[in-house]
């Protein structure tokens, strides 16, 4: 691998050759904010909040498309920089909702970030024309507010390069200008199939989990990294859980085999957890009804029954289907309890579905 | 598994998820990708997009059909006449890999014979797939420098199964397509947790790690570790047991997490088979059509609410990671386990998940370096043979697990039953997008969106049968019959009829054939006889 040698900030710093200026500064901790990058999207340097002072470039160029190169000396903090970051962070502010109180992105709002950082009050351009677009909430799972919306375009890029749908791009000019599925439909009646890949790259609360709305905020919910309980893939994803609830599902960049991708299913399937038809206590039959009974009742009545029939008929008389559905630790123990404890090779799971 | 178990002496999925992206050819059989398995079916489509060639093997017009470079639509149980045609083709044109196969496999003779019974014309006819299309698809897998195959249930659902799968493994080395990167034989497996179920050993012949019950080396190692004299018989597989059920070889079954009235065929028989029983204990965590014949039901805990591992389709073992504590009064299914030995007199005395990993990790050789430490948040692909061990990407590097990869000469055979002038229409089944199998019926949100069965047919079979868009049928087979409404659509060819197993109300395998491969013991789900009338 070729390196290079550029300065940043005052600072000499070595990548690999072909690395971004945004990737040099991001390599060495050096902060430059971004709305319309994502690493794992094409660039497109379209929001332009990742400009910097680069020494014999005319302009202010975007970090983020801009290849360092030997002996590049790039400014990050200047006040130039500064004070154009801001202007681009006005003018978003300017035609945004500021109804954060009761947004569900308050928290992990990028934008509301970045205008906090560059002290954005909303007032430089005030008084100008806003959306006043409807809100698309047809469908169970994602709730659209095209009037938050910032234009970034990641949601249209992770459709298609990301799920390879396409089902999202801009539609109408200047001030109008739009992101959604063709003819403006709302998701219902488009071609999305809800993987939710467009909610997990939104910088800002255009693009929502339905369920989650009003269940939580950023700060208040645990997140805890788990594997999908459905297909054989084995998508990671973080279970967020307030008060002990699970409220829902959002991405985990790390996951190893899905990074952020996932389907409906694994995004928006786990209000299942906590659905009104779980069992919460052991049931034993009597004249052909359920009655509810203590764990120490069933398990005695599931012994002495197994005991009996092994007695009378042998440990072949009894079998078990243990679960793909279960985890490696309890297969493990439902195959030993069949063969160590009741004395049978009688298990077998539906490993062939 | 059974089918690449024998020819390359391991039943796993040979390559990784992600090398799918930057791969060159992907040959797609009998897997609708992109619902069943849908972060997957996204990266192949990445990998078009990347400019990889797309060859799909399918009876239905699936959404990666529409993006192939070729689409083979044959018909439903005719895999191997149309795999071995394409083998026909290769061989006719000398693009075989004559050094992998010298080198690295065996029997190539005996196949080569075999393959000479499946001239292209003659496929094409039991196929239904044009000479140009079979020849087309041979020459961009076979030409490749690396191609991947995938398959899944429409390959081992079938009384073939098992040979349909080595058919797919010859393929593959007679091409010399497997142990690189990009490059071999991938079953994506249904379940989140079947490769780990299988690996564990709940199975009726192998003890975890695939080691078999019958050897005496084997026993002797698990009597040492468990302290008890183990049972040399090979127990019954999942179809035997309502057969020995009804005949009361069977007294008592104990069924954790799985709903075989609603997911086994022929659900009547198997219905009637759990009825039969002295006994029958459901451990699951909703009230399932099986856990409503049980009696006694223990309420089990969810994933969230319990630690452990899953082991994914590309070998993969993840941490699942407790989020909140079990509901109500349900138990996490280890310990329940724990509790019902003790009571019947074995000390199961762990802990915790962690602890029962560290006793499997010294019992199973490709478990062998696995710690709950070590999975952390990426887990480990196994095999994993010892502490330091990185994990395994791809598998069959330089040398197969059994040795040398072994060329299995495969005959064509029928189905066990196809339509006929009772049964006239021919019922595959699968699943959707919005469902996963029976257990999300239980999310409201999944519910609303996806509501009820809507089963395939064909615009020419609609208008024979007086049937429009949405209307409610009957349909019937041999073992049973259902009501289901009707989508007309161009996805499936005329003659077929296609339906999920999601809907208890439309319960699909009330119709499909018990029938099973004769190894495995796959149930043939993907194809019956049936008749359909309009309600």
């Amino acid at each position: 691998m070729e390196w290079i040698t550029l300065t940043i900030d005052g600072r000499s710093v070595s990548v690999p050759k072909g690395t971004t200026v945004l990737q040099a500064c991001r390599m060495n901790n050096i902060p430059i904010p971004t709305l319309c990058h994502d690493p794992e999207l094409t660039a497109t340097g379209s929001c332009r909040l990742c400009i910097v002072e680069i020494e014999g470039m005319r302009n202010l160029p975007p970090s983020c498309v801009t290849q360092a190169t030997q002996g590049m000396v790039v400014r990050t903090r200047t006040e130039k920089v500064r004070e154009a970051r801001k202007t681009i962070l006005e003018l978003l502010v300017a035609n945004h909702p500021l109804d954060c109180m009761t947004c569900q992105k308050m928290g992990s709002c990028d934008l509301a970030k970045y205008a906090y950082e560059y002290q954005v009050t909303g007032e430089a351009f005030s008084g100008g024309e806003r959306r006043q677009l409807p809100i698309d909430d047809s469908n169970p799972f994602i709730l659209r507010d095209p009037n938050k919306c910032i234009l970034c375009g990641k949601c249209i890029r992770a459709c298609e390069e990301v799920q390879g749908r396409s089902v999202l791009d801009f539609s109408y000019r200047g001030f109008n200008t739009q992101v959604g599925p063709a003819f403006n439909l709302p998701y219902a009646e488009s071609e999305c199939v809800f993987c939710g890949s467009c909610v997990s790259v939104c910088p800002v609360g255009a693009l929502t989990e339905k369920e989650m709305v009003g269940q939580g905020r950023p700060w208040e919910v645990k997140k805890v990294q788990t594997t999908c309980p459905f297909c054989g893939t084995g998508c990671n994803f973080d279970l967020n859980v307030k008060d002990g609830k699970v409220i829902g599902v959002t991405s985990n960049p790390e996951a190893p085999v899905n990074g952020r991708a996932l389907c409906v299913k694994g995004r928006f399937g786990m209000d299942m957890i906590h659905s009104p038809n779980r069992l919460t206590t052991p049931l034993i039959k009597k004249d052909g009804e359920f009655v509810e009974a203590s764990w120490d009742e069933a398990l005695s009545l599931v012994a002495e029954k197994l005991g009996e029939i092994k007695a009378q008929y042998g440990a072949d008389s009894i079998a078990a289907l243990s679960s793909a559905r279960c985890t490696n630790e309890e297969n493990y123990l439902m195959q030993k309890f069949m063969r160590a404890v009741i004395g049978t090779n009688n298990v077998d799971h539906c490993a062939r579905t | 598994m059974a089918g690449l178990a024998i020819t390359f002496g391991s039943g796993a999925m040979t390559n990784s998820i992600n090398e799918i992206p930057h791969s060159e050819v992907l040959f797609v059989i009998g897997s609708n990708t992109t619902e069943a398995h849908p972060v997957i079916g996204a990266k192949m489509k990445q990998a078009v997009a990347n400019g990889a060639k797309l060859i799909v093997i399918d009876p239905r017009r699936i959404e990666l059909a529409e993006m192939a470079d070729v689409w083979l639509r044959l018909r439903p149980g005719t895999d191997i006449a149309l795999v071995n045609g394409i083998m026909n083709i290769i061989l006719s044109h000398g693009w075989e890999d004559k050094e992998f196969i010298a080198e690295r496999t065996e029997e190539f003779e005996k196949f080569r014979e075999q393959v000479q019974k499946f001239p292209p014309e003659v496929v094409s006819k039991l196929t239904g797939v044009p000479v140009e299309e079979m020849l087309e698809a041979a020459r961009i897998y076979a030409t490749a420098e690396r191609a991947q195959i995938f398959y899944t249930l429409g390959i081992t659902e079938h009384t073939c199964g098992t040979d349909n799968v080595m058919t797919l493994a010859n393929l593959a080395m007679l091409t010399g397509n497997v142990g690189k990167e990009n490059s071999g034989v991938n079953p994506l497996r249904g379940q989140n947790n079947v490769q780990g179920a299988c690996d564990m050993g709940a199975l009726p012949n192998t003890f975890p790690g695939y080691q078999n019950v019958t050897s005496p080396t084997v026993r002797a190692k698990f009597e040492e570790a468990w302290h008890v004299p183990l049972n040399p018989k090979p127990g019954f597989m999942i179809p035997d047991m309502f057969e020995a059920a009804i005949s009361k070889d069977l007294r008592a079954m104990y069924i954790m997490g799985e709903d075989p009235v609603l997911t086994d065929a022929d659900a009547n028989h198997v219905r009637q088979g759990l009825e039969t029983l002295d006994f029958l204990v459901v451990q699951n965590i909703f009230l399932s059509e099986t856990a409503k014949l049980a009696d006694v039901v223990l309420p089990g805990a969810s994933f969230a609410e319990k630690s452990g591992t899953f082991t994914n389709t590309e070998r993969r073992v993840q941490m699942v990671n407790q989020a909140i504590e079990p509901l109500g009064q349900a138990r996490t299914d280890w310990e329940i386990l724990c509790e019902l030995a003790g009571r019947l007199g074995y000390a199961f005395d762990y802990e915790s998940p962690a602890e029962i990993m560290a006793e499997i990790a010294s019992l199973t050789p490709q478990y062998a370096g696995i710690s709950f430490e070590r999975l952390g948040t990426q887990g480990l692909q196994w095999p994993v043979p010892t502490a330091e061990h990185p994990g395994t990407k791809f598998l069959h590097e330089g040398k197969f697990s059994r040795g040398k990869g072994l060329f299995m000469p495969i005959e064509y055979q029928l189905p066990d039953e196809l339509p006929d002038d009772e049964y006239p229409l021919l019922l595959g089944t699968g699943r959707k997008l919005s469902h996963y199998n029976v257990m999300t019926r239980n999310s409201a949100a999944l519910e609303s969106y996806s509501p009820e069965e809507l089963a395939e047919m064909s615009p020419q079979d609609a208008e024979r049968l007086g049937i429009k868009d949405g209307e409610r049928v009957k349909v019937a087979s041999r073992r049973g019959e259902l009501e289901t409404r009707v989508q007309v659509t161009d996805r499936v060819p005329p003659g077929m009829l296609w339906m999920t197993l999601h809907y208890k109300e439309s319960p699909v395998n009330v119709l499909t054939n018990g029938a099973y491969d004769k190894v495995a013991k796959t149930y043939e789900y993907k194809v019956c006889g049936v008749k359909v009338r309009k309600l």
